[in-house]
């Protein structure tokens, strides 16, 4: 009889068990060779078998060994719950499955190093936007529209917008006449593929998103901008047409930009934007994190940077205040593209969010573009395990303190507020943009849905959650070849069309009700929630 | 659903002429009030056209607390017109017990103001009365400009008619232009504000229909002016609009249909204009409406004009014979004042037209 050590980890430690059928399984190896993280091993048991096959009973003792597919025990190797090896396997034989009981929050800080990981933050579920309805339904005099026949104004500013005093307008009989020049404002979708980096991103998911893009705005009339995150893009698209349709992000390691900054001569055509990067929803007041095991020959080209942890400070090093950070880094960005690309700036959502849009709101060049929100719901490829738990700021009522302050000031609309974070979480980005419209957003940006799209099997109960590690088994968020070829490009450009088309028609399906054709920006009266909690915070109308 | 409808005539009008316009084209339970805004007045109002006249509806108490305010204001009443009234039993009006129209001479150290301040001053006058009034609930100020007359009351038009004996055609209160209605905001609460046409120096306006884009014209508009005030009603959205645009912009006439009903980003693509037009609406983007509805509204010149909703959801006709024009909700008021008119001449505004009828009553038709 073996003595208990209570120290050791079993497998009933662990987040996931592997449930395995030995009835079932041919030993074909495929769900070992699926296992980016080695969770599970093939090996050899001793079992002991006792049969009697005569008349009476003439028990026999027969000693065997036999091969079966085992779950590894340490915390070395802990199974994430993907499901690759379910997926792979011919057989049905083999499948994670939760385990309540674990202890691995007390297990995996060994060494003394805080725990990493990839996604969202994984405890605080709680979303306001399913608490909030489309409630103003118009019937009888104010006609709903017709979804289907109606056309619609589905568009959104990028951009500094000015005062209506402000306008170099003069009256020249009949008519106005433009007598001087304004800020660059693009008219985009009203939703942003958000900032997720090559290298962050394997190459292959990065570039399914681009393609996405591309195809949405040349053959669905769907004009989505995407972000290139921080870690620069690739020459080839940085001197392409498309480069139109992509937002340049830089943020406080400002990676990629020396390459971006070569390939400025050589640009056929101006990026849609440039988004300057102050924080992030999922880890606010952390840099950006790309562990070395992410850091492949190609993302070091890309950066220029050698074989190490890319750690992205945590502000962006001297700048101390906001009116240093519109003076010095929007005004060289905007005097970078002569004042014709319009630059925005993306903060984490958080207690201070309405003083630093106030602050941006009396801009004097007219150069601020737009006011990022980044929720507590956002996602991240790398980040502290506290930092992604227990920081970070619900983005709603953030979103609505800000349209309110600007609303008071009569200066709603002068700097479009996108917001983001956790959009899309439940399935439905349409309905949790549209409602954050209302509330005053002009737009949404998501992220964690598109690489969903992709194949991501992540999620907020702790599935997978390993983009950090460079293992990621759907090949979205590693940059490991063997692994990046199980990412279907064209597949996963398809994915991300096919959610958008939906996205734009589901957005239409509730603009029509309340008989908007363009979209409903600051609608509140839109809204009801049947929390009153909720209803005083956002000024909404309760219902029950 | 309210109708609406606007004189504009050579000659003085009763306004016995605006209620023949509006009475037919009743439907079912419309019809619970009438209001109206009368300019370039004759009759017994005749002699006071540059004096800026107040129209009010108060109790006693409120009619002594406006005359205390005015003066110490330094205005000098210099005439007064109670409507004699006919107490007839069993008519359908809510009435206050005094309605009240003053005359004033502006003070002292105004007269010689440019006339910016001055309709500053009104403006500013109406707004302290008003508040006045609200303070203990003693009454209403509608309108204080010059040659301009407001009259609102809530019940069936036709009895408030009797009551304010305008079926009578004494010829005291007659004007050249009347814009006028004859329902009050029912799908609101029934409070005599939100009545339209609504005023606002010089600016009268009516509406039929709805603005879905309320909330978001008010919290725009709140900060605009000092005069963007009540929102009773959210018709009121399109005449702070018109006069943002006309008199705080001075914008020409035809970039408020541009304001309030942008074309879409793919038309405005096309257009030469282009410029402009996005930068109007992208920086007007809180000033624009949707739902269902058409306007009318009048102008410190005495010009009328009308326009409708980006889909054209509500009717609205315009139509004369020379002397008299009138623009209204439906053909059949006109059929009823003006039978004799070409009607081939009548003006059926489309949904992205603005339409004019200047002080000469010539019908400008501007596209947008």
């Amino acid at each position: 009889m073996e003595t208990v050590r209570t120290q050791d980890v079993s497998v009933n430690d662990l987040p996931w068990k592997i449930d395995w059928r030995d009835e079932r399984c041919t030993m074909c190896g495929s769900c070992v060779a699926a296992c980016t993280f080695t969770a599970i091993e093939a090996a050899m048991e001793r079992r002991s078998v006792t049969i009697s096959t005569g008349h009476q009973p003439e028990p026999a003792q027969r000693h065997s060994a036999v091969p079966v597919i085992r779950q590894r025990s340490g915390t070395a190797h802990i199974c994430v719950g993907c499901g690759m090896c379910e997926k792979v396997c011919p057989n049905k034989a083999i499948r994670p499955v939760r385990n309540e009981d674990n202890r691995v929050n007390l297990l995996t800080r060994a060494g003394g190093v805080a725990i990493k990981r990839g996604g969202r933050n994984n405890i605080m579920a709680d979303r306001v936007l399913d608490k909030v309805i489309v409630g103003r339904i118009s019937q009888m005099t104010d006609p709903s529209l017709d979804s289907e026949r109606h056309t619609f104004d589905v568009l959104a500013p990028f951009g500094r917008v000015l005062l209506p005093g402000e306008l170099p307008f003069t009256v020249n009989g009949d008519n106005l006449e433009l007598t001087a020049k304004t800020p660059p404002v693009h008219w985009i979708y009203p939703l942003i593929f958000s900032d997720m980096s090559v290298g962050a991103l394997s190459t292959r998911a990065w570039e399914a998103i681009a393609l996405a893009t591309a195809y949405l705005n040349e053959k669905c009339n769907i004009p989505v901008r995407m972000s290139s995150g921080e870690g620069g893009m690739p020459v080839k698209l940085l001197k392409s047409e498309y480069l139109k349709y992509m937002i340049i992000q830089i943020a406080s390691g400002h990676f990629g930009w020396n390459r971006i900054i070569k390939a400025m001569p050589h640009m056929v055509t101006d990026p849609a934007g440039i988004l300057i990067k102050i924080g992030q929803g999922a880890k606010p007041g952390d840099g950006g994190l790309l562990p070395a095991a992410k850091v492949a020959e190609h993302i070091q080209a890309i950066r220029g940077v050698p074989k190490a942890d890319l750690l992205s400070p945590p502000n962006h090093q001297g700048l101390y205040s906001i009116e240093e950070s519109v003076q010095k880094m929007h005004m060289s960005l905007n005097a970078a593209f002569k004042f014709r690309v319009p630059v925005a700036i993306k903060c984490a959502a958080s207690a201070t969010s309405v003083s630093v849009y106030n602050n941006l709101l009396r801009d004097p060049y007219y150069i601020c573009g737009g006011f990022f929100i980044d929720g507590l719901q956002g996602g991240t490829g790398a980040a502290n395990e506290v930092s992604l738990d227990h920081t970070g700021h619900p983005v709603v009522s953030k979103v609505r303190e800000c349209y309110l302050a600007a609303v008071k000031q009569g200066r709603q609309g002068q700097i479009p507020l996108w917001a983001g974070g956790g959009i899309g979480m439940t399935g439905n980005a349409a309905a949790d943009a549209f409602k954050l419209i209302c509330l005053g957003a002009n737009g949404v940006f998501i992220g964690k849905i598109l690489i969903q799209l992709l194949g991501c099997v992540g999620n907020e109960r702790g599935r997978c959650n390993a983009c950090n590690t460079g293992l990621c088994p759907t090949g979205i968020c590693t940059q490991d070849p063997r692994l990046v070829k199980r990412l279907d490009i064209d597949k996963g450009a398809q994915a991300i069309v096919d959610y958008m088309v939906a996205f734009d028609q589901e957005l239409k399906k509730l603009m029509a009700p309340i008989g908007n054709s363009s979209l409903p920006v600051g609608r509140s009266d839109a809204l009801v929630t049947t929390d009153k909690a909720v209803a005083d915070k956002l000024a909404i109308q309760y219902a029950c | 659903m309210c109708r609406i409808g606007a004189l504009k005539s050579k000659q003085y009008l009763h306004p016995a002429q605006a209620l023949r316009l509006m009475i037919p084209q009743q439907e079912g339970h419309d019809n619970s009030g009438f209001a109206m805004v009368i300019q370039d007045l004759g009759g017994v109002f005749g002699k006071y056209k540059d004096k800026p006249l107040m129209s009010l509806a108060c109790t006693q108490k409120g009619a002594n607390l406006v005359e205390n305010y005015m003066e110490t204001r330094g205005f000098i009443q210099i005439f007064e017109w109670v409507p004699p009234v006919n107490k007839v039993a069993g008519l359908d009006i809510k009435a206050m017990p005094h309605y009240i129209y003053r005359a004033y001479d502006y003070p002292e150290h105004y007269r010689k103001a440019s006339p910016a301040a001055k309709e500053d001053l009104l403006l500013d006058t109406r707004l302290a009365v008003r508040a006045l009034l609200e303070k203990d609930e003693q009454g209403y100020v509608y309108s204080f400009w010059p040659d301009v007359l407001t009259l609102k009351e809530i019940g069936d038009p036709r009895d408030i008619a009797v009551y304010f004996r305008l079926w009578d055609e004494t010829g005291d209160m007659i004007a050249k232009n009347i814009v006028v209605q004859c329902r009050q905001n029912t799908n609101y609460e029934i409070v005599r504000y939100a009545a339209h046409p609504f005023f606002i120096q010089g600016y009268t306006l009516c509406a039929n229909g709805e603005n879905t884009f309320y909330t978001k014209n008010k919290e725009y508009q709140r900060s605009l002016n000092k005069g963007y005030i009540g929102f009773e009603s959210d018709s009121q959205n399109f005449l702070y609009s018109l006069h943002y645009v006309l008199r705080t912009l001075k914008w020409p006439i035809k970039y408020y249909k541009h304001v309030i009903t942008p074309l879409p980003f793919a038309e405005i693509e096309k257009r030469p204009d282009r410029d402009v037009l996005t930068l109007i609406r992208q920086t007007l983007g809180h000033l624009e409406i949707n739902g269902p509805n058409t306007i009318i509204a009048m102008l410190p010149d005495s010009s009328m004009m009308t326009c409708c909703d980006s889909k054209k959801l509500r009717p609205v006709i315009v139509g004369g014979d020379g002397e008299t024009m009138a623009i209204s909700s439906e053909v059949c008021g006109l059929n009823t004042i003006l039978p004799h008119r070409n009607k081939e001449l009548d003006v059926y505004p489309g949904e992205r037209e603005i339409v004019v009828v200047t002080p000469e009553l010539e019908v400008q038709r501007w596209k947008q």
